[in-house]
């Protein structure tokens, strides 16, 4: 390689690492900021204390959606491995809506209470037709059945 | 020059011989495009079963996903082309890289579109402000620059320079949106489809995906082939060769 083109390349290459560097770090410093939402248990903690208005994710509480009869105020439970928090919305809620599923709300807190001003639902990276859906639940269920058949069955046994 | 790199390399770099490999291979590979386009919609629209989730909305994923697979790969193809016409000066590497970004950016566009579409009836918002939505728009942007710093300078090869640089620095966008959905917790669900691992998602949903995928590529292959040769004519139309095909042309 001839020297124009080494300096030409050394010029290239530093400006490139200088920009991974400077991006890098900013992105590294932002990480914290970055994150788009707050998990009960985060909120819990404290994490979410210094912000008035935050995002809180979680996993709609199955059995925990209950609607007002006479509006369109929704309370449910958002949960998350270890914590769970009381959520309270008026207003539409989108299609993917219902128990297990992801949801983001965006609010503030009212002493243990969430009050979201909008609702998001998050849906998984899975895409599966409804009946091969359908055909896993049932195995899973008749695992179930079967643990729960073989535990029925174990005060009958004789015991050793 | 260095002599690892085989002379018909060093051939298919000079802008008459380009020419015409371009033109003879730019109709094969339209051609692909346009019928594996048709089979993979036909496969993803007809074909493929409903989601179990979300019905026949998920649909869109066979223009949404292919799209932003071509913004990210058509962005790296562009960042290697500018190292290489900055470094070497290599005319054809300049005109790859420049003729890149225009459609480059349209399937970024196409991705932010459709997205949104998506995302309305899905998430329920069209636009919000997570990490892989504001990457990807940042990607837009870099497009927008590249090829608007090109075209801010009088001589088009000094131009070139400069926005091959900056088609260089962008280069660090494009991991970041593709792990923007590892490192950050964001709306947009993580990647489906995955070359280490299985993929998620249902064989018969992932065949028109794929092939949507290699149509992608080869349109952008014909696309790229065609403005290559347009901006080759005009940018030697002093030379010999340029002047051969005007004869031909003119006396038709």
């Amino acid at each position: 390689m001839n020297p124009t083109r080494k300096r030409r390349l050394t010029i290239v290459v530093s400006v490139l690492a200088a920009a991974a560097v400077a991006i890098g770090l900013t992105v590294f410093a932002l990480q914290q900021n970055m994150n788009y939402l707050f998990t009960p248990s985060q909120v819990q903690s404290g994490e979410a204390s210094a912000y008035k208005t935050f995002r809180l994710g979680g996993m709609v509480k199955a059995g925990s959606i209950q609607r007002a009869s006479d509006s369109l105020k929704v309370t449910f439970t958002v949960i998350d491995a270890g914590g769970a928090m009381p959520v309270e919305y008026t207003g539409i809620l989108p299609d993917l809506f219902r128990d297990n599923q992801s949801v983001i709300a965006t609010g503030h807190m009212d002493n243990a209470r969430f009050i979201a001003t909008e609702v998001l639902a998050k849906h998984d990276e899975t895409y599966m037709p409804k009946e091969l859906k359908d055909a896993m639940a049932k195995a899973h269920e008749g695992k179930k059945v079967d643990g729960a058949a073989a535990q029925d069955n174990k005060p009958g046994a004789p015991q050793p | 020059m260095s002599d690892w790199i085989p002379l018909w390399l060093h051939k298919l770099g000079s802008p008459p011989v380009f020419y015409r490999f371009a033109g003879a291979l730019r109709p094969w590979m339209l051609a692909l495009a346009l019928l594996l386009g048709a089979v993979a919609l036909y496969g993803g629209l007809v074909l493929a079963p409903a989601d179990y989730q979300q019905g026949d909305a998920y649909r869109i994923i066979f223009i949404h996903v292919p799209s932003a697979w071509m913004s990210l790969f058509i962005y790296g193809v562009m960042a290697v082309a500018s190292f290489i016409a900055l470094v070497w000066r290599i005319k054809l590497a300049e005109v790859v890289a420049m003729e890149s970004a225009p459609v480059g950016a349209c399937f970024t566009f196409i991705t932010l579109v459709t997205g949104s579409l998506w995302g309305k009836p899905m998430w329920g918002t069209w636009w919000t402000w997570d990490a892989r939505l504001t990457s990807e728009l940042v990607l837009l942007f870099l497009y927008l620059g590249v090829i608007g710093l090109y075209h801010a300078f009088e001589d088009r090869r000094q131009g070139a320079r400069a926005a091959a640089f900056l088609a260089i620095v962008g280069i660090i966008n494009v991991p970041i949106v593709h792990f923007s959905v590892n490192w950050w917790n964001t709306l947009h669900q993580g990647s489906t489809v995955r070359i280490l691992g299985p993929s998620k998602m249902s064989g018969d949903m992932l065949w028109p995906l794929l092939t949507m995928m290699a149509a992608t590529k080869f349109y952008y292959l014909a696309s790229l082939f065609g403005r290559i040769r347009a901006d080759l004519l005009a940018m030697e139309s002093g030379k010999d060769w340029v002047r051969q095909i005007a004869a031909r042309e003119e006396a038709r």
